[in-house]
């Protein structure tokens, strides 16, 4: 069996002195869409957050394809150097539910600004690349544009791309539509739908219910800072196992 | 060289320096807070009014008073205008003068910015249940306007409580003034300057203190 | 009002009044350019330094903020003239650098503080390092939004320059006062040097606005 791409073990992580999670472990392969399902403050986001280093944990590991991320195991745990730690970051692409795009640069200049400036890539090349996964998100026509002429749906989809055109092993959702208009929902799942299909490996947190349902290979359901019950979607959305699983079903709308 | 710090000659002349700073805080009072803001509010309604003869005249005011320096103001009031009305005016009433109008021109921005950013539909519900257009901007418009702009007063108000330090410069007998007569009776360089600087400090912190206590006092509750 | 006289007096004092200019514009040039340089600076240290560093720069920035410029001129010019014999016009450039930059220095911290996080975090998350992050993501935006506070910094020291007259440097109120002494015309020489403060305020203001909607990002 191939060796995962990520691999949480055991994730403690404590906010002051409130510990959001308590134990953490999760596994993916790659190719793997795994969605995480659950109420606020249940640590979804912040699991995902950690995995590229924007929050620190305090006990536990993570693997990207076998590397520890953030710390060193041995022979004592240690941070890791700034210089490493936004190398990782390189590893992983994530997609924020603000988008935050960078508004002082044109939808093409958000996309190459990672390819150039830590991939270190020649701007031709660059410039290829983004244009290339710019198509991919149908946001080709407004390469140009700056971030304020963009509506949301749009500017998500070029943070989609500005995160994926740094081929990383593992893309990282943070309820990115929860900030969207209704109407322009849908074209950003069609968007993940479709990267999907072409086999990246996918970390999702979302409210999204029935696009967790479509697009998941895996669906777990954190609950209070640990994963309750995790398993195909069919399981976890028919056959909830947990009672407070199944009671956060009841609550949102499938 | 060793120069000795001496305190001694600061702290005898302290009466002075303190007596300057009060001069400088009552100056302050008078002229910005009095007459400044009621200029400043009279200018305010002037920008914004229906006659465009008034919008011009408090507009040019305003830019003019704003792009010249307080120091060349007070030159001016000073020297040049009694020479030519062939009066004779006091330092401090020449000065007072001055900063009121210069206070005046800065908070006008300060209220015209409040004004335009009140909600439209204030002034019409004042008008709705009966109100002339004098009571409503006299018991609606300004106590709504007036508690939006203090932020921004508070800080005009402290930036212009420094400017009265410039009226040092024709001999009022302002904190600035005393320290300057100290240092070159004394020679005290390093004290006499570090004292006076940290006077204004403490005064300028106290003020917004005492401006900070003011607001919330009259915040609206919510 | 004679005017032929006065414009008779205006063409004899031509040079003076162009000197005096100049030295206003000049102080006041190289005063914004090292204010601003020092001004990052202390923007730097108040956001990204270390407890100590912002502590003594906080210090350092209210202690100069609280004091009037006047009093900042005279305290560096009596300080530095009798102690490293500086001239009044490096004194004087030296008081206007510290209160530039506290300016300068103050309204920078506003502007990367007002950043939201999330430009930070995108910046992170795309695995850029500090600097790059800082030069690349955080300072254009810092930048356009302290635009506006940096105009009127360069307004207000072009002001502040006027008290350099005290000190003794010859600037444009120092030089309408000696011509005055030659040539009593005190209403028309005063109205020239107002004139001369107007316009060159009034075009700060103006060309500040220019540049603001130059680099304002398209909407």
């Amino acid at each position: 069996m191939p060796a995962p791409v990520l691999e949480i073990t055991d994730l403690h992580k404590k906010f002051k002195e409130i510990e959001v999670l308590k134990g953490v472990d999760l596994s993916m392969a790659t190719g793997d869409v795994v969605s995480v399902i659950g109420s606020s403050g249940s640590g979804k986001t912040t699991m995902l957050r950690c995995v590229n280093l924007l929050e620190d944990f305090q006990q536990g590991s993570i693997r990207i394809d076998g590397e520890e991320i953030g710390y060193t195991a041995s022979p004592e745990r240690r941070r890791r150097k700034e210089s490493e730690i936004a190398r990782q970051r390189s590893m992983t692409g994530m997609v924020f539910q603000q988008f935050n795009l960078f508004p002082h640069m044109t939808a093409l200049g958000n996309v190459t600004l990672g390819l150039i400036k830590v991939k270190k890539l020649p701007k031709p090349d660059a410039v290829a690349i983004a244009e290339k996964w710019l198509e991919r998100v149908g946001m080709a026509e407004r390469r140009n544009h700056y971030p304020g002429q963009l509506s949301g749906g749009q500017q998500q989809r070029v943070a989609i791309a500005r995160a994926i055109a740094m081929n990383p092993k593992v893309m990282l959702f943070d309820e990115v539509t929860s900030a969207l208009d209704p109407e322009l929902v849908n074209e950003v799942l069609n968007v993940i739908k479709s990267l999907a299909a072409d086999g990246m490996t996918m970390l999702l947190v979302t409210h999204e219910m029935k696009f967790a349902y479509e697009v998941s290979r895996r669906v777990v359901f954190m609950n209070q800072g640990r994963i309750d019950e995790q398993g195909a979607p069919e399981e976890i959305f028919r056959n909830p196992q947990s009672k407070r699983l199944a009671e956060f079903l009841k609550n949102t709308k499938f | 060289m060793g120069y000795q710090l001496n305190f001694a000659p600061v702290w005898r002349d302290f009466d002075l320096l303190l007596s300057g700073l009060a001069l400088g805080i009552g100056m302050a009072l008078v002229s910005v807070l009095l007459v400044g803001n009621l200029i400043g509010l009279v200018a305010a309604f002037a920008m914004t009014a229906k006659s465009a003869t008034l919008r011009r005249i408090a507009g040019v005011y305003v830019t003019t008073i704003r792009n010249l320096p307080i120091y060349f103001l007070m030159l001016v009031a000073f020297f040049v205008l009694p020479q030519q009305l062939g009066v004779r005016i006091d330092k401090v009433h020449a000065f007072t003068g001055t900063l009121s109008i210069y206070a005046g021109a800065y908070l006008t921005e300060v209220y015209r910015g409040a004004l335009l950013a009140l909600p439209k539909g204030l002034r019409e519900a004042g008008l709705a249940i009966g109100l002339t257009e004098r009571q409503t901007r006299l018991w609606v418009i300004i106590p709504v306007m007036v508690r939006n702009a203090l932020p921004a007063l508070s800080n005009n108000f402290i930036s212009l409580f420094k400017d009265t330090s410039v009226a040092a410069a024709i001999a009022v007998p302002e904190l600035t003034f005393y320290a300057r007569q100290i240092n070159n009776n004394t020679f005290r360089v390093i004290e006499v300057w570090s004292v006076c600087s940290l006077m204004y400090v403490a005064a300028c912190y106290l003020i917004a203190a005492g401006l900070r206590f003011a607001e919330r006092r009259m915040a609206i509750p919510h | 009002m004679d005017f032929t006289r006065f414009f008779a007096d205006l063409w004899i004092a031509r040079f003076a009044l162009v000197e005096g200019i100049g030295m206003t514009l000049v102080i006041s040039g190289i005063a914004i350019v090292l204010g601003t340089l020092l001004g990052i600076g202390v923007a730097l240290s108040l956001v990204y330094g270390g407890r100590l560093q912002r502590f003594v720069v906080r210090i350092f920035l209210e202690y100069v903020r609280g004091t009037p410029v006047f009093v900042l001129i005279l305290a560096c010019y009596y300080l530095l003239s009798g102690v490293i014999q500086l001239t009044p016009f490096q004194a004087g450039l030296i008081a206007l650098t510290v209160f530039c930059s506290s300016h300068v220095g103050e309204n920078l911290r506003g502007a990367l503080l007002a950043l939201p996080k999330g430009q930070t975090e995108a910046g992170k998350a795309i695995g850029l390092t500090f600097c790059q992050n800082f030069i690349y993501v955080l300072a254009p935006q810092a930048l356009r939004q302290a635009l506006p506070a940096w105009i009127n910094t360069a307004a207000e020291l072009v002001k502040a320059s006027t008290l350099l007259a005290v000190i003794g440097v010859v600037e444009l109120m120092l030089t309408t006062r000696q011509i005055i002494a030659i040539k009593p015309r005190p209403l028309e020489f005063y109205f020239v040097a107002g004139l001369v403060y107007f316009l060159i305020c009034f075009s700060i203001e103006r060309l500040g606005r220019a540049v603001e909607r130059r680099v304002a990002l398209p909407s």
